[in-house]
């Protein structure tokens, strides 16, 4: 992968300054974190040399709060304070999760997305997510020796902005700086394509606990671009898990069983539904609430039965993904097992059925995300070298739209955009004298928004008086390359302007998420302090050194006026990064920003204008 | 600070400003822009240059995805060289274009309404032959033959066309879904 040599102006200045970046897969069933040491990735243990970590978290009454194994032994005996499967109530909300069967947990029906009543009070999925990924932050800190200069971490590619949202609050609650949410999928892809060189088309299968993605991606010298993406947010391992625990259930007479019982149950389905990958038959024991103890048994057969619905709800999506790719199964050059659940055999021939090959699965269907994440997340920080140079171009899953008169959607940007993406459409008014205009977004590809996702409800006030339709009001959709909307509003005839980045209804704002920032950190205000001037420094040192870097590549773009304003402003936060006050140093870095703004879109044009004068790739010397 | 939006399309990826174009140099036009603006080349820089990075590759994408579909980059040329296409308010077609649109769209919803994806392919196929027929007369047109008038009349076709095709896709969907 050597094609794309060119030292670019956003780029580490110092080569052998490394940043310390991490990849993190937040999954439903267990979490993990990546990152890249002399030059090749690999998943990060815990002091008992586990690599995965479950995706559990236990409140318990002192406030105490257990993540991962700790927890996990004991969903058995304390299953409503112990959060399982979080990652599936993200952005949801109670009729949602109501869609997942029983549940033993105390869901509170907050705006947007479920509350978890726990012992230790009520607890949002994101504030539990944040949990996990704190732990992980810490593994990582303490494995490497350091503070953590930022994080990729991962999502379905079919979330919607809604989880995709969510799931980056909780990576800022939980103290990561995030790089870029990045497409599960996508970094199973970037592992794959990056160890093996592969060339052509592929689709990934990605079966997790709680979720299932296929995207189709090109592979071509150095660019990974995806051409399409489908899947469900909804259907994962679990839903096996719980396929099992309900045929036990019909076959035994435990239709009553308690929610201790609910946990139990799902947790001896889970080992057996592993152990049927390998084995014709598994059995596992179970002690009942009421103190019976039995031994539930299951045959692979029955398996494969009572879940054949769950393996054919996988291939709708698969064919959607190919026919937006504008391909047939046959095109595909490889297909790539993703996720624990691709380890079921009766799923296995399900693929290869339907592509008419056999997948590939030779890297570590639990690992792989992770490392790709963490691939991603080196090169991000800058620390990529010259011969690892690759491009990422991936889509937005779902399409986005506004309500319009009826309640009927007007799409704006279609499903399997290529991000970053923006467009605008035009409406009007359609009363005389109308003053103000209710925008309503959605995402979804039904016709009508009852059927689709609500994301954002927000007013244009003040469109001066004019007759019905004579007002231009352009609405703008812009998705950053996170996947993440943002909406704006403007009367064209008068300039009138409105706009939200759009919080999902849930409505976790920036000041909100400071405040649980805070809250968590109550009872240490000086690690409190200290960390967020660490954060500010490591801002600091990689602004100072994206300047200088860019002075002295194109300092004769900058009169000279402008260059001693410049310098004068960068000499001013260097002095405050030698403070000790995290405040002073963030608005001395907001003064740089403020003043290269213009000197960073001029450096821009000419990197545009080069380009134009018929430099191509490989041609530009390296520096 | 926005990029400036002065450049064309076609000038934005160093091509001449023509509809017929070689797919193949559009994508690594594309590329090679896209390797120098994107937003990951800049996700530890500062934020203005964030900024502009993420303008930038939006700008390079809305390009990119136009010129790559025949009919987006008909309606965009004849958009530079001053002609409205029209396609919300000249809605006339010949008879025998609009005796073709009724027998397919009846074959569209025939299909549908019993779930038969291989005679809603079918129908996509027939379209597919068709459009390509369009897509050589508009290359025609708006190359040697520098006829506009006809180009835009193509283009509205070929928007059926695309409509068409849009409702075979959403039919093909239910029938995996089986919903109505």
């Amino acid at each position: 992968m050597s094609l794309l040599q060119i030292s670019e102006p956003g780029e580490s200045p110092e080569p052998h300054q490394r940043r310390l970046a991490v990849g993190i897969d937040l999954g439903t069933t267990h979490s993990l974190v990546a990152t890249v040491r002399s030059s090749s990735a690999e998943a990060l243990p815990d002091s008992r040399g586990r690599v995965l970590l479950p995706s559990v978290v236990r409140y318990l009454p002192d406030g105490a709060i257990h993540v991962g194994e700790d927890a996990k032994d004991r969903a058995g005996d304390d299953p409503a304070n112990t959060i399982v499967s979080v990652k599936r109530f993200m952005g949801r909300g109670v009729a949602d999760v109501a869609k997942f069967g029983a549940l033993p947990y105390r869901f509170v029906d907050a705006p947007g997305m479920v509350g978890i009543e726990t012992a230790a009070g009520l607890r949002s999925p994101v504030q539990v997510s944040a949990e996990i990924l704190r732990t992980l932050r810490e593994r990582a800190e303490q494995t490497l020796g350091g503070e953590i200069f930022g994080a990729v971490v991962t999502v379905p590619a079919y979330f919607d902005d809604s989880q995709r949202q969510a799931t980056k609050d909780a990576a800022k609650l939980a103290g990561l700086n995030v790089l870029r949410l990045l497409n599960e999928p996508t970094a199973a892809a970037i592992a794959y394509g990056l160890d093996n060189a592969s060339q052509g088309t592929f689709a990934i299968f990605d079966l997790g606990g709680g979720t299932f993605d296929l995207s189709i991606l090109k592979l071509t010298r150095g660019v990974f671009e995806v051409l399409s993406t489908s899947g469900d947010s909804a259907l994962g391992g679990d839903d096996f898990d719980q396929a099992i625990a309900v045929h036990w259930r019909v076959h035994h007479g435990l239709a009553d069983a308690s929610g201790k019982d609910t946990r139990r149950l799902l947790v001896a389905a889970r080992q057996v539904k592993e152990a049927l990958s390998t084995q014709e038959e598994a059995g596992a024991d179970v002690t009942l609430s009421w103190g019976q103890q039995m031994h539930l048994k299951l045959s692979r057969a029955e398996f494969e039965q009572i879940t054949a619905a769950l393996v054919h709800k996988t291939l709708g999506p698969t064919r959607k993904a190919l026919r937006d790719a504008g391909l047939k199964a046959a095109d595909v050059d490889g297909v790539v097992l993703v996720g624990g659940a691709t380890r079921m055999p009766h799923l296995q021939r399900a693929v290869k059925s339907h592509f008419g090959r056999e997948p590939l699965k030779d890297l570590d269907p639990d690992q792989v995300v992770a490392i790709g994440a963490a691939i991603q997340a080196n090169a991000l920080a800058g620390n990529r070298s010259a011969d690892d140079d690759w491009l990422l171009l991936d889509v937005t899953p779902l399409s986005l739209g506004l309500e319009t008169m009826g309640g009927l959607v007007e799409r704006v940007i279609p499903r399997n955009s290529t991000i970053p993406v923006a467009r605008a459409q035009e409406f009007t008014t359609f009363k005389d004298g109308q003053s103000a205009m209710a925008i309503h977004v959605v995402q979804g590809e039904r016709e009508l928004v009852s059927d689709c996702r609500s994301l954002a409800r927000f007013e244009l006030r003040g469109i001066p008086p004019m007759v019905a339709g004579a007002a231009r009001i352009a609405v703008t959709f812009q998705v950053d390359a996170d996947g993440l909307l943002s909406v704006s509003a403007q009367e064209k005839t008068t300039g009138v302007l409105a706009s939200v980045v759009v919080k999902p209804s849930y409505g976790l704002t920036d000041d909100e998420v400071a405040r649980m920032l805070r809250e968590g950190f109550d009872h240490a205000q000086a690690d409190r302090d200290a960390r967020l001037l660490a954060e500010q420094r490591v801002e600091a040192a990689a602004m100072l050194a994206a300047l200088k870097a860019a002075l002295a590549a194109d300092g004769d773009l900058l009169s000279a006026e402008e260059r001693e304003s410049l310098e004068a402003r960068s000499a001013s936060l260097e002095r405050a990064a030698r403070g000790t006050d995290p405040r002073a140093v963030k608005s001395a870095v907001e003064a740089v920003n403020r003043a290269s703004e213009s000197f960073a879109a001029r450096r821009m044009d000419r990197t545009i204008a080069r380009a134009l004068s018929g430099r191509h790739i490989g041609e530009v010397p390296t520096s | 600070m926005n990029p400036e939006f002065t450049r064309n399309h076609f000038e934005l990826l160093g091509l001449p400003v023509a509809f017929a174009l070689e797919l193949e140099a559009l994508e690594r036009s594309y590329l090679d822009l896209q390797s120098r603006v994107h937003p990951d080349r800049f996700a530890s820089a500062g934020e203005t240059e964030r900024r502009v990075a993420m303008q930038w590759a939006t700008r390079a994408n809305e390009a990119y995805r136009t010129l790559r579909n025949p009919l987006d980059r008909a309606r965009y040329l004849l958009g530079l060289k001053g002609f409205d296409t029209g396609e919300e308010s000249n809605t006339a077609m010949p008879p025998d274009f609009l005796m073709q649109q009724m027998e397919w769209r009846e074959a569209v919803a025939a299909g549908r309404a019993v779930h038969d994806a291989a005679a809603l392919e079918a129908v996509r196929g027939e379209l597919a032959a068709a459009r390509r027929e369009m897509q050589a007369l508009l290359a025609r047109a708006l190359g040697g033959e520098r006829n506009y008038d006809a180009g835009c009349s193509l283009v509205r076709k070929l928007r059926f066309l695309d409509r068409l095709e849009e409702e075979i896709d959403d039919a093909l969907e239910a029938a995996g879904e089986g919903r109505p």
